[in-house]
């Protein structure tokens, strides 16, 4: 009896160090953030006299730093296009991949094979071995860069290998072919069946799928950085870029910029949270 | 007929995504093994061939030895310290402690943002809140911006690609540990296997798998970083701070050697390749079944 209450309580004891452990290194974690938020509601001879200051020790907050950040980063415009680019990648490398991978999973030829081990391999490639000879290809002999159609077509290119990786994966293990030949036998066609029958089970990999290409198309830079210059096509991390060039004395003013680039992707998160953790260990793990 | 709706399959299902991944990945790479046998410098229309001599110029190319030799510091500080802090943290979040779920999403968050939003953010850290930190306070480690000095501008680096990369190994790593079996976790308590052996000879091999995924995420990230490294630093002071993938860009876009600069990329990822392939046989050896 004595024994376990000794036990409890060093249970206890330990479970309250790792609980405090814990809290310490998450606070560390938020530090940015919060300095970030603090500073984006400061006049600028506030932030450079104490960044680290709060709220209430000062004069008053304003708001002026966002509407500021707001215009001058074309925010707007910057977001349209971010929202284009990867909602239409997404889409487009979430049917695609998905079909050429129902295609190499149920035809076994050499065709098939040769292509899935040719995109298993290229996954090792890293953006910056490719960068140099995409832009002399795009830029020089084809002339198309600066249309975002472009980036859109480049970025379902690049994540094509893993995506089809995945979805190959998943209809190998999980979707029986007894199903398709039921809905051959009823007169389906292919298309039909795969778009009546098997795409709608690929519900799971799909979600994970949406979610780590989205993340990617959202926030890549280089790649977007490389296809669009003209000021109209920017999407936020290259508008950010450029901003943060421009301002980068006007402290109030970036730290507004830089909380309006994350405030979306977190409001996101905050709902789908747990899609997106799930998504994302899914997608390692595989 | 079956060979004809074959070839129609093909043309539907396959050829637009095959179509996608050539044009963008296969084309592209073997037109930069070609271009490294030219001299092109990204905008005359006449290339001309010169054989190897562009890969005599990457031997020559100090300034992409000491980016290559500073990119393997870095990727030793990045991936220990990430992988030990992971480990550990996602250890703590796995021994029933309240508001698991809350932890696990606010240490993930750093990996929403990019990596240039992410640099600029703790470029004002670094630059601002340290140095008043160390006014207020008299601390010689916070009297000067991290950013201004070569060594500290390095562990800044180190520190930022830390808490971006730590919160996704911390999934990894949760995600291994809810897997382990109780069964195991208790005969292993009952044989009187506890703290740090019960980690060393029962948990360590049990969780190499996820130890394989994580290092294999660290490795071939902390190689190409250059998000952060531009927003962050920009190579600055001096260009103490380039790193391989920067000093690839800068060599083909600013310099406009292209060949030289597909040419280190091609050695960056045949080194990057290796130290990958040599990782993922050494740990995925260790793996055991439970």
């Amino acid at each position: 009896m004595a024994q376990t209450a000794v036990g409890g309580n060093k249970k206890k004891a330990v479970n309250f160090l790792s609980m405090t452990g814990l809290l310490v290194i998450f606070a560390a974690y938020m530090f940015p953030f919060l300095m970030v938020v603090i500073n984006s509601l400061k006049q600028k001879r506030d932030i450079i006299k104490s960044p680290f200051s709060w709220l209430f020790t000062i004069k008053g907050l304003s708001f002026d730093n966002f509407v500021k950040a707001f215009t001058q980063m074309d925010f707007l415009n910057a977001f349209k296009n971010s929202l284009i680019v990867t909602v239409s990648a997404t889409v487009l490398v979430t049917l695609l991949s998905s079909m050429l991978a129902y295609y190499i999973v149920r035809h076994k030829n050499p065709v098939s094979k040769i292509s899935f081990a040719l995109m298993v391999a290229s996954m090792i490639i890293p953006f910056q071995a490719i960068m140099i000879p995409l832009v002399s290809i795009y830029g020089g002999t084809l002339n198309v860069l600066n249309h975002r159609i472009t980036l859109i077509f480049m970025h379902t290119g690049f994540s094509m290998a893993m995506s089809v990786f995945m979805f190959h994966g998943f209809i190998n293990g999980n979707i029986p072919i007894a199903l398709e030949e039921a809905a051959y036998i009823d007169g389906c066609t292919h298309t039909q069946t795969f778009f009546g029958i098997v795409f709608p089970l690929l519900k799971p990999i799909i979600s994970t799928m949406v979610i780590l290409n989205a993340l990617a198309f959202w926030n890549d830079f280089l790649l977007p950085s490389l296809v669009l210059t003209d000021k109209k096509l920017l999407t936020l991390p290259l508008s950010t870029y450029s901003f943060y060039g421009t301002y980068s004395a006007d402290y109030g003013t970036i730290m507004a910029g830089l909380l309006l680039c994350v405030v979306p992707i977190l409001a996101l998160y905050v709902v789908l949270q747990k899609q997106i953790v799930n998504g994302v260990v899914a997608g390692a793990v595989k | 007929m079956k060979s004809k709706s074959n070839g129609k399959d093909f043309c539907v299902f396959a050829l637009p995504g095959l179509f996608c991944f050539l044009a963008v990945v296969i084309a592209p790479f073997l037109y930069g093994v070609y271009l490294t046998l030219t001299d092109w410098n990204g905008v005359s229309s006449t290339k001309n061939f010169v054989g190897l001599r562009n890969f005599g110029e990457v031997i020559r190319d100090a300034q992409f030895w000491s980016s290559l030799l500073l990119t393997f510091r870095y990727v030793i500080f990045v991936v220990v310290i990430v992988n030990v802090l992971a480990f550990g943290i996602a250890y703590l979040l796995t021994r029933g402690i309240k508001g698991q779920n809350f932890f696990r999403a606010g240490f993930f968050t750093p990996n929403l943002i990019g990596g240039i939003v992410l640099g600029y953010i703790w470029q004002f850290v670094f630059s601002r809140v340290f140095v008043s930190i160390g006014d207020a306070t008299g601390w010689s480690l916070f009297e000067a911006s991290w950013l201004s000095d070569p060594g500290k501008a390095f562990a800044a680096l180190v520190l930022v690609s830390v808490w971006q990369l730590s919160g996704y190994m911390i999934l990894i790593y949760v995600a291994g540990f809810m897997g382990l079996s109780e069964d195991v976790m208790e005969a292993a308590s009952i044989d009187g296997a506890v703290g740090l052996i019960k980690l060393k000879n029962i948990i360590m091999p049990l969780m190499m798998s996820s130890i394989t995924i994580c290092l294999f995420l660290t490795l071939s990230r902390a190689f190409m970083v250059y998000d952060v490294n531009l927003s962050l630093t920009g190579g600055a002071p001096y260009g103490t701070t380039e790193m391989a993938a920067m000093h690839v860009y800068e060599k083909a876009f600013t310099s406009r050697e292209f060949g030289v600069g597909q040419a280190e990329a091609l050695v960056l990822f045949i080194i990057t390749a290796c130290i990958s392939g040599v990782q993922v046989y050494l740990t995925k050896k260790k793996e055991v079944e439970a």
